[in-house]
């Protein structure tokens, strides 16, 4: 998908535009941002709230890697991002110790189901890497035995979604039940200590805000590297023409079973950065509505493209916390609107913009040329929609 | 004195048949003029067993002191009830009781009495005991039998020995067999309790054969008793009922699940059939379908207040009112038949709408349909939150769809019921819309080969349009039968989609039938994992490490066969991954 650009010059250049942009982003975000919080120019209230917006930043990269790079349209990448949360969650649950409401040295929840012992799963989660592990395996497991299932017997398209979905709203209602012995209705909340620093602390804030800032930017390399290896191009014609490279000898399930477990980490990983930053994980987190907002954002900035989702995750979400204050009632409409206005009309998404404006500011110009800088156009074919003959 | 109740209770049973002399409202007259206190008790249960409808009012003023005795300047003494406002002076409105005619003065007009002015009428503990009795046993005399049947059953469940001979007086002249059922069961559990060993043997031998499931928790009382005082010649017999009870409550339990999953296989298929055509047929995946559900739960709620007062909807910072037609009765009952077409409609429109606008740009490219329609999805629910409010609406249920019909123990509701045959009638509507007429052969002809059909001159986009509105207007109708069955608020949709979707990926996209065989299928299966699992849940123990975490798990019927079902999904569709009938095509990416 690099543009071949006729001219030499370094600005025209489209890639490295956009490296210029990212590095400056990076840079932005790791030094000068955390340093304006420091010197207290940035409040503490905005740096958790831009650390949350590059979590989903991060969500919103597993779901291009899958939409927009395999062509599978997940709607269970909430979940995954949930469960990398709640791993992550338990662990902090432990830290609480016995400082919680109850000041029993279990979490609150567990003594008012009237437990007196921590459950055995319980017992691990005190050791931090014990947790990280978890934040990579309950997901990653979950996602190979979905992935398998699913790739093995040729569920595509759209029927991968709605299995999605469906496993998705299956896991959300167990999470709410207090059976599981996961906090229930409300999950997780009110810690206390991550790594023996307080977490309500600034500069604890700070460093999570960096160390998400620099996993984006890690994540962002790693796409931008997977995706011109032979791995990203088997998995780009994938999603351009499935039974093709099928037929031309790749085991295609392998390849999408990879993708999906990867692209489950990733999730995983936001999730796990998440939590610490705002507080709280609840099952809310994992319903299959937020795995299609996720769906949202990355359509939004635009797919198959590495800075869509972060363009999208967070002008979508900065849009939301702007909007949910200024017109609390119209909010879902603009969402929905937005939505739609962008599959219809957009499909390339903000990223894609530029692209499309190019022609026309050209003609405002009065170059008068037609454009050519315009690369061929990779279609995003669907899996299921062929002229039936 | 307990004896002497019984005793009491006993005489007054055989002198039951002479109190068609008196009314009972004259027979407390005599009871409050009586001079004798045994003479007032035995007045006072004499009315045990009458259904008249004045004794209780009466006798619990009496213990609340609101009786009197008004005495002329003659010196007749009439029993009066004074009732009503205090007026400045005092006074009140004074009822005779004799006949709870208003008192009048000699003037013929009505007097007003001050009840500190008059002799109050007096109760002891005695009496008061004996009225109490009274009152406990009203309801074996009224007139409706169920009331009759949830009094005898009160009477039991409290095994209190005293009402015993009143039962067995009621179960002489009792002619409605359920009743007589109630009172045998009634009698034998007040019997159980009986320390004599022969009685308590009879008892267990009816309860045994009546096979009451009201009776299962006392018999298991009494075997614990039994075994405690290591009583063989009870604990026997006493095994033995239970056992037939249990056989019974199986076997209850059995055709119950049945109904249930029936009844739900009815509401999922009803969900579901509009999916079929937009899904199945179209392969629009409509992520709104539920929102179009919703469309038709609404519709009935708006038709519901036509019928009724007439409502005021916000919209925008606008307010429509919509005027009532303010019935009542039977008028007003048919607001739900009323209802379904025009839910059909809406629903139909709204989807035309939702077709025309944005469906059609997008019929080549299904995984965008699903997410603008999900963004349609949005739009709408937020409509609805905006018109009707963010909480349910209340859509009550016209009087022939909230009875139930009690088979044999099995509750069947008559909406469910209703649901039922629902599904049955439009499913073969659709069958009758779909190869009976122009339209369905248009549309079978467009959806099977859209290119040929359009190539003969079908207008294609036409067909689409009606298509997707025929298959939204299903989803509203189905939306105006799930109104009475569960909650209608704006997240009403949320909870059927993904149900719906299952059903007809399950059955096999493009496939009628398939739809109506996993709809009932998933229905049954749910139901049975519901009311099985938490028996099967200790089955689950020897799982190493989790066994216990699990037990607890499917203590959760609902919820873990939920996820049961959707974890088989996901393990049927290994098998057959195009579903129970596969619509069978040359195409290799279908």
């Amino acid at each position: 998908m690099t543009p071949t650009s006729s001219q030499s010059s370094f600005w025209s250049n489209r890639k490295n535009i956009e490296l210029a942009c990212v590095g400056a982003a990076a840079v932005f975000l790791i030094f000068i941002f955390p340093l304006f919080n420091v010197l207290g120019w940035v409040s503490n209230f905005t740096i958790s709230v831009w650390g949350k917006y590059l979590c989903y930043a991060l969500l919103a990269y597993s779901v291009d890697l899958l939409w927009g790079y395999t062509g599978l349209l997940s709607l269970g990448q909430a979940l995954f991002f949930a469960l990398g949360g709640y791993m992550h969650g338990m662990y902090l649950m432990r830290m609480i110790g016995d400082l919680g409401q109850y000041h029993k040295p279990i979490p609150d929840f567990l003594v008012f189901l009237g437990w007196t012992k921590l459950p055995a799963f319980w017992e691990p989660f005190a050791s931090f890497p014990f947790a990280l592990l978890m934040v990579f395996l309950v997901p990653g497991a979950i996602a190979y035995v979905f992935g398998i299932l699913a790739f093995r017997s040729r569920i595509r398209g759209v029927y991968f979604s709605i299995l999605t979905q469906a496993m998705t709203y299956a896991a959300s209602i167990m999470f709410f039940r207090n059976n599981l012995l996961l906090g229930g209705n409300n999950g997780f909340t009110d810690f206390k200590f991550i790594l023996g620093h307080n977490l309500q602390a600034p500069t604890t804030q700070r460093a999570l805000f960096v160390a998400t800032a620099v996993t984006l930017l890690l994540v962002y390399g790693f796409c931008r590297w997977l995706k011109q290896t032979k791995f990203g191009l088997v998995q780009q014609a994938i999603r351009d023409g499935e039974n093709r490279v099928l037929f031309s000898g790749y085991a295609t399930a392998h390849f999408k079973l990879f993708v999906f477990v990867l692209a489950a980490l990733i999730a995983a990983i936001g999730g796990a950065l998440y939590v610490p930053q705002v507080g709280i994980i609840n099952p809310g987190e994992m319903q299959a509505d937020k795995s299609l907002e996720a769906v949202v954002w990355v359509a939004v900035g635009g797919r198959g493209t590495l800075l869509g989702p972060i363009i999208g995750a967070v002008g979508v979400n900065a849009l939301k916390s702007w909007a949910v204050r200024a017109f609390p009632d119209l909010w879902y409409i603009v969402l929905g609107g937005l939505f739609i206005l962008v599959v219809l009309f957009l499909p390339g998404g903000l990223v894609s913009l530029p692209k499309r404006l190019s022609p026309l500011w050209k003609r405002i110009r009065g170059a008068g040329t037609p454009a050519v800088a315009d690369e061929p156009r990779v279609e995003l074919k669907s899996e299921i929609v062929t002229p039936k003959s | 004195m307990r004896r002497f109740w019984k005793m009491a209770v006993v005489m007054l049973v055989v002198l039951l048949p002479v109190r068609a002399a008196d009314t009972p409202r004259q027979i407390i007259v005599k009871a409050i003029l009586a001079e004798d206190e045994s003479q007032k008790r035995e007045f006072i249960l004499s009315l045990v067993g009458q259904g008249d409808e004045a004794i209780e009012p009466l006798l619990t003023a009496w213990r609340k002191d609101s009786l009197f005795v008004y005495s002329t300047p003659e010196g007749a003494r009439t029993p009066v009830e004074l009732i009503g406002e205090k007026d400045a002076a005092g006074a009140q409105e004074g009822l005779r009781i004799e006949d709870g005619k208003p008192l009048l003065g000699a003037d013929h007009q009505p007097l007003r009495l001050v009840g500190a002015d008059q002799i109050a009428v007096e109760h002891t503990s005695s009496l008061r005991r004996a009225m109490k009795i009274v009152l406990d046993l009203i309801d074996l005399g009224a007139a409706d039998p169920t009331k009759r049947i949830k009094a005898i059953q009160t009477i039991g469940q409290t095994q209190d020995a005293v009402k015993l001979p009143a039962l067995q007086t009621c179960a002489k002249r009792e002619a409605d067999p359920r009743v007589q059922r109630a009172l045998r069961e009634a009698v034998a559990l007040i019997q159980l309790k009986d320390p004599k060993a022969e009685v308590k043997l009879t008892a267990l031998a009816e309860l045994r054969e009546l096979r009451s499931l009201g009776s299962l928790d006392f018999l298991y009382r009494t075997i614990k008793e039994a075994e405690a005082a290591k009583d063989n010649t009870i604990l026997k017999p006493a095994r033995a009922a239970v056992q037939a009870v249990e056989q019974h409550r199986s076997a209850v339990d059995f055709f119950g699940t049945i109904f249930r999953g029936i009844s739900l296989g009815s509401i999922l298929l009803v969900a579901a059939l509009g999916l079929a055509i937009t899904f199945g047929l179209m392969r629009v995946i409509n992520m709104a379908h539920g929102e179009m559900i919703a469309v038709g739960a609404y519709t009935t709620y708006l038709v519901q207040n036509i019928f009724g007062a007439g409502i005021t909807i916000p919209f925008f910072g606008l307010s429509l009112p919509i005027p009532g037609m303010n019935l009542t009765g039977s008028a007003y009952q048919w607001y739900f038949i009323a209802a379904l077409p025009l839910s059909f409609i809406a629903a139909g429109l709204v989807g035309i709408g939702l077709e025309r606008s944005v469906i059609r740009f997008l019929y080549k490219r299904p995984l965008e349909s699903l997410l603008a329609t999900w963004g349609v999805s949005l739009v709408l629910q937020q409509c609805f939150r905006l018109m009707f409010g963010a909480n349910n609406v209340q859509v009550s249920s016209p009087v022939y769809l909230s009875g139930n019909w009690l088979v044999n123990d099995i509750i069947l509701g008559w909406n469910r019921v209703f649901v039922i045959g629902f599904a049955i009638l439009i499913v073969f509507g659709m069958w009758l819309v779909l190869s009976k007429t122009p339209l369905g052969l248009l549309i079978r002809a467009s959806m099977q080969n859209r290119t040929m059909a359009s190539c003969l001159g079908v207008r294609t986009e036409r067909v689409n349009m009606l298509t997707f509105g025929l298959g939204s207007g299903l989803a509203g109708l189905a939306g105006a039968f799930l109104s009475q069955i569960g909650n209608v608020g704006p997240s009403l949709g949320q909870g059927y989609i993904i149900d719906s979707f299952m059903v007809v990926v399950v059955g096999g996209v493009g496939s009628i039938g398939g739809t109506i065989i996993s709809a009932f299928s998933i229905g049954g299966i749910d139901q049975v994992l519901q009311q099985y699992l938490p028996d099967w849940a200790p089955g689950l123990a020897w799982v190493p490490g989790i066994g216990s975490f699990l037990q607890n798990l499917a203590q959760d019927a609902a919820v873990f066969g939920k996820i049961l079902v959707l974890a088989g999904i996901i393990l049927f569709l290994q098998r057959r991954p195009s579903g129970l009938f596969v619509t069978r095509s040359r195409n290799l990416d279908e």
